[in-house]
């Protein structure tokens, strides 16, 4: 089919839809799926194999009704490699941490003989008879709007798409709706832009809309250029469900007037570039991208962009000026880009997850969306769910879920019986959220108030065994790293905060120094250029509001309560444990511990340098750190 | 910052420089080409030179200056060769808390080499990096482009032993 079908009218993406439908949908179907999931996080856990086995197998078997098909992130990234089967009017059966030694065996009793293997099965890893990804706690509590493709399609068809529903909310806006009308829905709908900030979609739209370009052009982007450390979901989308995205894309440049867009992806995404360029490539063939879609002589083109490594190009200006062909820095505002952004064009700049909720919002109604999530924040969101915590994955929820359910019911809380200290949101620009806010529902303003921000969403859980003062410091880092340096508060702001709290993490500091730190973060939040560098002081500022007690205990005790700053923690040996088996003493790259065999061994402090390797190496748990 | 001009001296081939040339063709006088040029610079050659960078603002009229801006600005780009093993160790939130600075350190040792540098015989190099987006498997590391997860440092010294 593919090459020769272009889509000119409604009645044909009906045709091919139903088509599709009779083939795709996922329960009448008359044949048996396997659906393997390979995202990033898949293929580094092995499912390149395992999918490799299934389709040999299924071949060698000459099994004709069973499809091996690779699709996008479930999100349970703790057990991958993961493969589910549907077998037509059945639940879907998910098999987690496969190999490809356990392929034979499903093939041979579940798709053969209609036998479950259950040892395989999801709930042979919390031995709770589940088979079906559907009924964990994991999933019960979610609600997979933005996600609604990934782990179900394969990204890599066009046709599958078009089979679950795709290339319909174009079609429906170019050959229905002005673009005012299209303005009017996102304003409607109350979207909020999901890149962290939360500004209304639709206004930006409208603002784009209104402004008038010099010579008519104007641009539409995506920023996929996901650099907050520990959030995957806009990967998950790019490599999971990659037309919504450019479908989406189409839309916004219908309603503001532009004929291009750009996608400004990560290159460290090589499987999200791949998909998105067979994507592209896709919807062109099909007409869905290119001249005259659906006949209605709207014109639309998109190009893909690479990214080099910079956080800061996440920031709106900076993405624009690194399309252009510059260093990523930012700029004054005004202009905005909405009148003046790239190539000095009127401009709308998106995130992937909003944009993935666009063609949600087109198909179900305004209505329908405005009864996910709070009527502030409508909608769901996505979070990366990372760190301490049981089932680290992407989840789903919508918007204003107590951040209790998604640690509690959703991560399975924290493990090894470890103590919740705090959960991190808004990777560098937020801040953490302690254990007596646990129910602070998550919206924009609820987390905004004690201090975060909802952010990309990323969600970092830390125990009891993380100091709060060092991952302060840690963002730090990645600020002095990854600030452009164009304005002076944060190019050397941020390096005296750092300063400040590396002589705080190394038992120099003063409660002066926490008092000038704050002062410090305050000026730095009032003056920076952009949002880097004016949220570049939450993480120091949320853990000062939340756990000034750990400030105070590293400069007025000089203790590391958490026992993570290594120039405040002592390793000593406890002579009733210590066998005298000298390994600790063989193993020491200090040469810092003496003592006679079979006798109780002391470790110099002077000579220390506060490894750990003397710990690791015993076997009696004599050696403390304190 | 390991981005200082480097003392390797340049091997570059005429095979290579006719590649860059044909790229530069393709890209010229399109909006923004400046950085795909680069990318493909880099990948052509596998880091940055000052001479890859003078061949790209002769051909694209630019200062050098400008040219070793972007290059000295954006993460990616390198001015020195990379090991034929290039490690990447994820100091992203999620790895960070779940201990990746011991990993680090733990191939640090066995390298005896430091973040940023590579090996005498320029078989491993060694780098950090902020996510991989496989937090899932925290924390992590990339060899090339293997990625291995739920790392521990005892694990170290075997996973670089197969790489010898």
């Amino acid at each position: 089919m593919k090459g020769e079908l272009v889509l000119k009218s409604l009645e044909e993406l009906k045709v091919i839809r139903e088509q599709m439908h009779k083939q795709n949908n996922l329960i009448d179907s008359n044949k048996i799926r396997i659906l393997v999931g390979m995202a990033t996080c898949g293929i580094a856990a092995g499912a390149t194999p395992v999918m490799q086995k299934f389709l040999d197998e299924t071949k060698a078997r000459g099994l004709k009704d069973v499809e091996v098909i690779q699709t996008g992130c479930s999100g349970v990234c703790r057990l991958e490699p993961i493969a589910e089967v549907y077998i037509p009017g059945k639940e879907k059966v998910t098999y987690v941490k496969l190999n490809a030694d356990m392929v034979s065996k499903i093939i041979d009793e579940h798709i053969v003989n209609n036998n479950i293997v259950k040892e395989y099965t999801i709930g042979a890893t919390d031995n709770s008879n589940v088979t079906s990804l559907n009924d964990t706690e994991f999933y019960k509590h979610q609600e997979r709007l933005v996600l609604r493709n990934c782990g179900i399609i394969n990204p890599e068809s066009i046709d599958e798409y078009i089979g679950v529903g795709g290339a319909a909310a174009p079609a429906t806006v170019l050959t229905t709706m002005s673009p005012e009308d299209v303005i009017k829905t996102i304003l409607d709908a109350g979207l909020r832009g999901r890149g962290g900030a939360g500004f209304p979609t639709g206004k930006k739209w409208q603002f784009a809309h209104d402004a008038v370009s010099p010579d008519g052009v104007k641009y539409i982007c995506c920023n996929a250029d996901e650099g907050d450390p520990g959030a995957f979901m806009d990967r998950s989308v790019l490599e999971g469900d990659p037309h919504s995205v450019i479908e989406a894309m189409a839309i916004g440049g219908y309603a503001i007037g532009a004929h291009q867009g750009y996608i400004y992806v990560r290159a460290e995404y090589p499987t999200a570039v791949k998909r998105l360029n067979i994507a592209i490539k896709q919807a062109k063939e099909y007409g869905l991208l290119g001249k005259d879609i659906y006949g209605t002589g709207f014109d639309f083109d998109l190009e893909l962009r690479l990214g080099a490594g910079a956080f800061v190009c996440g920031e709106e200006t900076a993405l624009m000026h690194s399309i252009e062909g510059y260093r990523g820095e930012p700029k004054n505002r005004p202009p905005f880009p909405a009148n003046k952004g790239l190539f000095d064009r009127p401009t709308v700049l998106n995130n992937v997850e909003t944009y993935a909720n666009i063609t949600w919002i087109i198909n179900n109604g305004v209505k329908a969306y405005k009864k996910i999530g709070t009527k502030k924040s409508p909608g769901t969101k996505v979070f990366a769910l990372g760190g301490k915590i049981n089932n680290t994955g992407l989840v789903e929820v919508p918007m204003g879920t107590p951040l209790r359910t998604v640690i509690e019911d959703i991560g399975g809380f924290v493990p090894n019986g470890k103590k919740f200290k705090a959960a991190q949101t808004g990777g560098p620009s937020g801040g953490c959220i302690p254990y007596d806010l646990i129910d602070t529902p998550l919206d924009f303003d609820s987390v905004g108030k004690v201090g975060s921000m909802i952010g990309s969403g990323g969600l970092i859980v830390m125990d009891e065994d993380n100091c709060m003062v060092d991952i302060a410091k840690f963002f730090l880092d990645f600020i002095i790293d990854e600030s452009c340096g164009k304005c002076t508060p944060c190019r050397i702001g941020t390096m005296r905060m750092y300063e400040l709290l590396d002589k705080i993490t190394k038992g120099k500091g003063t409660l002066e120094d926490i008092d000038k730190l704050e002062e410090l973060c305050k000026h730095i939040q009032s003056n920076a250029l952009c949002g880097l560098g004016q949220s570049a002081p939450n993480p120091v500022l949320s853990t000062l509001m939340h756990f000034r007690s750990e400030y105070i205990s590293h400069v007025v005790d000089r203790k590391c309560p958490a026992g993570v700053c290594k120039d405040l923690i002592q390793y000593v040996i406890d002579p009733a444990k210590c066998k005298g088996c000298t390994l600790c003493a063989k193993n020491c790259p200090a040469n810092a511990i003496t003592g006679e065999l079979k006798n109780p061994h002391v470790i110099d402090q002077t000579k220390c340098i506060k490894c750990g390797t003397c710990m690791n190496y015993c076997k009696f748990n004599a050696i403390d750190k304190r | 910052m390991p981005n200082m001009k480097t003392a390797v001296p340049f091997k570059g081939t005429k095979a290579q420089e006719k590649a860059l040339r044909k790229v530069i063709a393709e890209y010229k006088g399109q909006q923004g080409a400046t950085m795909p040029i680069m990318q493909a610079a880099q990948e052509i050659y596998g880091y940055l030179p000052e001479e890859v960078q003078i061949i790209i603002a002769e051909e694209l009229d630019l200062p050098l200056s400008e040219i070793y801006g972007i290059a000295s600005f954006y993460a990616q780009f390198t001015l020195n060769p990379k090991g034929k093993y290039r490690i990447s160790v994820c100091l992203g939130t999620a790895c960070y808390v779940k201990g990746s600075g011991t990993i680090l350190e733990a191939i640090e040792k066995q390298l005896n080499i430091k973040a940023g540098g590579i090996t005498p015989d320029g078989k491993f190099s060694l780098d950090t990096c902020r996510c991989v987006g496989a937090c899932g498997l925290a924390p992590v590391m990339m060899i090339n482009d293997d990625v291995y997860g739920r790392l521990t440092p005892d694990m170290i010294p075997g996973i670089i032993a197969k790489y010898k």
